[in-house]
């Protein structure tokens, strides 16, 4: 109990909650990096899951992307960007935390764009065609409108593992609430190791659940509703 | 910070390095297999339970997914850190961590597959008198073992990349490689260790893959996972 209570204390020290090294500061630098890379992310991801989805080409891309990005760790892609980064003349820090977290976020959100254009009924599909529409407005006017709830939770299950993956950028130098974490873990200060992993924790959940309300309002106004296993199934950071 | 000019002509992969330090890598090859093993073997045991229990009572399967979900959810230096002031910097923290991440796909492919197995063959399972105990134990899993062996492969996979993170926390493995290689801003480890777990994800997933058709051969014709 008495630990708690220090860590209790931690949180309500005025010192904590100041300067670069503060509570909002962190927070706010874990959330711009964490949202940056996500939608850069999506901005490459979305369009080319979309397009060959719609193509009905790369089936195969598909599932073949999500199993080696599973196989991946996340540590191994931060720790070899630090290299990589080095050498293009980035340093150490931003960079290489930034292009990690791009790269692990790509294969959730391009298998689910693929995905949920392909779930989009052949029917649906033929109707619209048969309606006279150009392949175009087929998939801008009815494919992408009905794939949008299941894009979305791609979208989701690559924040939610940026943010879990941007703490460990404090091992290449950057910031972020990882600090208080790696940090504490090399001067033995449980109470600051225990205080970050709750606001990590914290960070990592709510960027799921606010996901989760997004996808049921898109899916409640007409989409296919995302269903949660195939997303679910990536791993955790 | 080291001076960066240095880094930039530092050669990715010194192969002395490597050569002067095989025992070491194979050393920390199998304690990275052992991990592995013991959080997915101890996982399967649990979800097993988990999901006897959801099968039999079918309200608490909402329930047992949200709380596994949210362990599911915590960022795996998060869920370290928080024990760590417990259980200390142990293998102990590790374990219960690693499990824990298991949980989620584990249940629910366990119960999915039990799900899958036809009505019909229930039916005549309990007409030719076996009582739900057998049930289970010989028609139920074993029909249900595509879809269990699709989850453990995943959670196996999923596993072997979590160890690298507790390095960290002061555990063996190959993440030790990754870690050591960033402390001294020396590139061979951090490649090799990430390499060769890549390379042991691969090998045990194919692995449980043999081992699946060698148990199911009745799938051997050709269903999909």
């Amino acid at each position: 109990m008495d630990f708690l209570v220090d860590v209790l204390a931690w949180f309500t020290d005025s010192a904590n909650w100041q300067g670069s090294a503060g509570i909002p500061s962190r927070t706010l630098e874990h959330i711009r990096l964490s949202a940056f890379a996500t939608m850069v992310a999506a901005g490459l991801a979305v369009p080319l899951g979309v397009l060959l989805g719609h193509s009905g080409r790369g089936g195969l891309i598909a599932v073949s992307v999500v199993n080696i990005g599973r196989a991946i760790p996340s540590f191994a892609v931060i720790a070899l960007a630090l290299p990589f980064s080095i050498r293009a003349g980035l340093g150490i820090g931003f960079w290489p935390t930034f292009l990690a977290l791009v790269l692990l976020a790509l294969p959730p959100i391009f298998t689910n764009s693929f995905t949920a254009v392909r779930s989009v009924g052949i029917d649906v599909v033929e109707a619209a065609r048969g309606m006279g529409m150009r392949e175009r407005e087929v998939l801008l006017g009815i494919e992408l409108p009905l794939a949008a709830p299941l894009i979305l939770t791609g979208i989701r299950v690559a924040a939610v593992q940026v943010v879990a993956t941007a703490t460990l950028g404090a091992l290449v130098g950057w910031g972020g609430l990882g600090r208080y974490i790696i940090d504490g873990f090399s001067v033995q200060d449980n109470v600051r190791v225990f205080a970050g992993a709750l606001l990590v924790a914290a960070l990592a959940i709510l960027t799921d659940v606010l996901f989760s309300v997004a996808e049921r309002i898109l899916a409640a106004r007409g989409g296919l509703h995302g269903h949660r296993l195939p997303a679910r199934m990536e791993r955790p950071a | 910070m080291p001076q960066r000019a240095f880094l930039a002509t530092e050669p990715l992969i010194r192969w002395g390095w490597i050569w002067d330090h095989l025992d070491e890598i194979r050393i920390q090859t199998v304690e990275h297999f052992i991990l592995t093993g013991i959080a997915v073997g101890i996982g399967f045991a649990i979800a097993m339970g988990l999901s006897i229990v959801a099968l039999r009572f079918r309200r608490t399967y909402g329930p047992v997914t949200w709380v596994t979900g949210v362990l599911y959810t915590i960022p795996s230096l998060a869920l370290f850190a928080f024990l760590v002031p417990y259980t200390g910097l142990s293998r102990l923290t590790a374990e219960i961590g690693l499990v824990s991440y298991t949980l989620l796909i584990l249940v629910r492919n366990i119960v999915a597959g039990i799900d899958s197995v036809s009505p019909a063959v229930r039916e005549a399972a309990v007409g030719m008198g076996y009582s739900r105990t057998r049930l289970f134990l010989e028609i139920e899993l074993p029909l249900a073992l595509p879809v269990i062996a699709a989850g453990l492969r995943i959670a196996t996979v999923t596993v072997v990349g979590l160890v690298t993170v507790t390095s960290i926390i002061g555990q063996g493995g190959l993440g030790l490689f990754i870690l050591d290689g960033l402390r001294r801003d020396f590139y061979t480890p951090l490649i090799v260790g990430s390499v060769l777990s890549v390379v042991l994800a691969v090998v045990m997933d194919l692995t449980l893959a043999g081992l699946e058709r060698l148990l199911s051969p009745w799938s051997r014709a050709g269903v999909a996972r």
